[in-house]
């Protein structure tokens, strides 16, 4: 009898270590951000592949840093980094999904889509110099609009965020007082305001508080049905936060394969163009070629058959002409 | 040492174990000493330990952190917290043991073991979807009301009530912490002798007179310790707090503003700390948090120690 069950656990642990072989899994580490859709194009892709993709939503910081250790595959950050920090780390670096921050604001009997901010205004209220709703300057872009004298609330995030980013790049790309003043980054020192923990704490905030403002994901924004406000872009026009604004936005976005696709989709120039949007990018390390190539691989077939996953949960996939640039990218530099 | 070694190996084998489970417990806090010194020697280096312990800074933008304001949110928060859940925990630990019949005890027993065992995190969704609109909408409001004119209390309840703040996170915290401090308590004052209670009654004692001059001084050392233990939750606690209480570093003298703790900033910011500096001033305010703790537990128990030698004269 012991014989016996020795036998079986030894066949048992054999057949465990040939099955643990054959599976393959590419493990990925960053941004929170893309978690969603980066898991939803992995279990597709499983399906079909039998490939696995493991991704451990840690934050962009910890995905710049893990991958510069080289401890996982792939990288995953909402935050590109400069060709001359790439080649210090010898790394690569291109767009996956687009997706954007949209200002949403809570006042009585303002609709979504109906209230006009421009750069001047947004930037003076996160700065604490508007305090009210019927200040000039807000009047002036919304003569119609009835606003009330109420003070403004205003919310941002607690924590540390790709979407803060994107927010403080665009306020500090359009206003220099709040570039000398706050600056830009994934956290900041606000000025004015409460902080809410997450892109849902930002949007409970926002919808419990009367007479706020605040600033959510594109995706926030359009599940949780908050009041999005008109911006003024660099052509001059009032846009409304959609998938076609944000696909204009990186359609005339200047992606630069040179640099390494750095760029902050933020105040793109297209006629109707989001000005608060922003990519995600994935970091490769040059030397990992084998991996890389299946990295590569998982995001071309994604490129190819995940848009409508994407847009499914809300993100932007990425226009036609930047995948192809991507694809050059991946050629020119040895990948697939 | 064990010289029984030679006729029972099992004897060396225990004591062995045992021994090596205390070590590496030492070892293992060590390791965390070590680790949080070493990760935080940049910032130490870059902003020595006064400047960095009074500045009121916390700019990550322009890399100038600073620990003040954390440390005056956690201090606050903890204290604020011990004063609501003390009184509260003692009450509930007197009702148990004196005053509730019999068959109450177990339900109620039941009840603050329930409390303590809900997950910390739980407490923080429920702070954020139940109690702070609560107290935004009716709490906050009415106690503005109550305390307006009054000079110095009037100052604690400056601001719009938001919900968001150091009232609502003491709120949860000291729920939170109650349990460990009621139980504690109950299980001290059940330890009172009869005999003794029964004599304070024969001379006529009412029940709040036995309580308050026999039960309470016999268990004082009992009650102190759940107090500690309670305190050290509360200042250590993260998630609970970290979603009602804003993470704005800054200074105030209003319950109703947001503040932020050392922990709360910790769970905020940990994952998106993108430069060295920022990583590194995370880990020594991390440090500072170890050292506080270390150093506000030791107090209680070198307290503890005096009052239990004078006891046991």
């Amino acid at each position: 009898m012991k014989a016996f069950m020795r036998l079986i656990l030894a066949i048992t642990l054999f057949l465990s270590f040939t099955h643990v072989e054959a599976a393959e899994t590419l493990n990925g580490a960053g941004a929170t951000f893309p978690y969603p859709v980066y898991g939803a194009w992995a279990y597709d892709y499983n399906r079909i592949t039998g490939v696995k993709l493991n991704y451990q939503s840690i934050g962009s910081g910890g995905g710049i840093r893990q991958i510069t250790e080289r401890t996982v595959d792939f990288g995953a950050s909402d935050a590109p980094l400069k060709t001359e920090q790439l080649q210090k780390d010898k790394l690569l670096q291109f767009p996956a999904v687009i997706g954007g921050v949209v200002p949403v604001v809570n006042i009585a009997g303002v609709k979504a889509g109906e209230m006009k901010l421009d750069p001047g205004a947004l930037c003076k209220i996160y700065l604490g110099e508007i305090k009210y709703w019927d200040d000039n300057k807000i009047k002036t872009l919304n003569p119609k609009m009835n606003l009330p004298h109420s003070e403004i609330t205003v919310i941002h995030r607690s924590d540390g965020s790709g979407t803060t980013a994107i927010f403080t790049e665009y306020l500090s790309g359009v206003c220099p007082d709040w570039k000398t003043k706050v600056g830009a980054g994934t956290s900041v020192k606000w000025p004015v305001g409460i902080g809410g923990k997450g892109n849902e704490g930002v949007a409970n905030y926002t919808q419990r508080t009367a007479s706020s403002v605040g600033y959510v994901e594109f995706a926030y924004a359009k599940q949780n049905k908050l009041a999005h406000i008109l911006m003024k872009n660099q052509a001059g026009n009032f846009v409304e936060p959609s998938f076609e604004s944000f696909e204009d936005a990186a359609d005339t976005g200047d992606f630069d394969p040179k640099k390494d696709f750095h760029l902050w989709l933020t105040n793109a120039p297209g006629k109707n163009s989001w000005p608060i949007a922003g990519a995600t990018f994935i970091l490769l390390a040059k030397e990992k070629t084998s991996s890389n190539n299946n990295v590569v691989k998982f995001f071309d077939w994604a490129f190819k058959n995940g848009d409508n996953k994407a847009k499914e949960l809300v993100y932007v996939p990425l226009p036609k002409s930047l995948k192809e640039k991507i694809r050059s990218y991946w050629k020119t530099n040895g990948l697939q | 040492m064990a010289t029984a070694s030679k006729k029972n190996p099992f004897d060396l084998i225990f004591s062995s174990i045992t021994a090596i489970s205390s070590f590496s417990v030492i070892l293992i806090v060590i390791g965390i000493i070590y680790v949080l010194v070493s990760e935080s020697s940049l910032a130490i280096g870059k902003f020595g330990v006064i400047k960095f312990l009074t500045s009121i800074d916390w700019d990550p933008v322009k890399e100038s952190f600073g620990a003040l304001t954390n440390i005056y949110g956690t201090v606050i928060t903890t204290f604020l917290s011990l004063i609501m859940a003390i009184p509260v925990a003692i009450g509930i630990a007197i009702f148990v043991t004196e005053i509730s019949p019999n068959f109450l005890k177990g339900p109620i027993g039941a009840a603050i073991e329930l409390l303590a065992a809900v997950p910390s995190i739980i407490y923080g969704m429920w702070g954020l979807f139940t109690l702070s609109p609560i107290m935004s909408n009716y709490i906050e409001p009415a106690l503005k009301k109550i305390t307006a004119g009054i000079p110095l209390v009037e100052i604690l309840f400056r601001g719009t009530p938001m919900g968001i703040d150091i009232l609502t996170a003491s709120v949860i915290l000291s729920i939170m912490i109650i349990p460990f401090t009621a139980s504690i308590s109950r299980d001290s004052f059940n330890l009172t002798p009869a005999v003794v209670k029964e004599s304070a009654y024969a001379l006529g004692a009412t029940k709040w007179e036995v309580v308050k001059n026999v039960v309470i001084p016999y268990s004082k050392l009992g009650v102190f310790g759940g107090i500690v233990l309670s305190l050290g939750r509360a200042l250590g606690e993260t998630m609970a707090v970290a979603f009602v209480l804003g993470n704005n570093h800054r200074i105030t003298t209003s319950l109703l503003d947001a503040a932020a703790t050392i922990t709360v900033t910790l769970a905020n910011e940990f994952t998106e700390a993108d430069k060295d500096i920022y990583l590194s001033s995370l880990f020594y305010l991390a440090l500072v948090l170890f050292v506080m703790s270390f150093i506000i537990l030791a107090i209680a128990k070198f307290f503890l120690l005096k009052a239990e030698r004078r006891y046991s004269r």
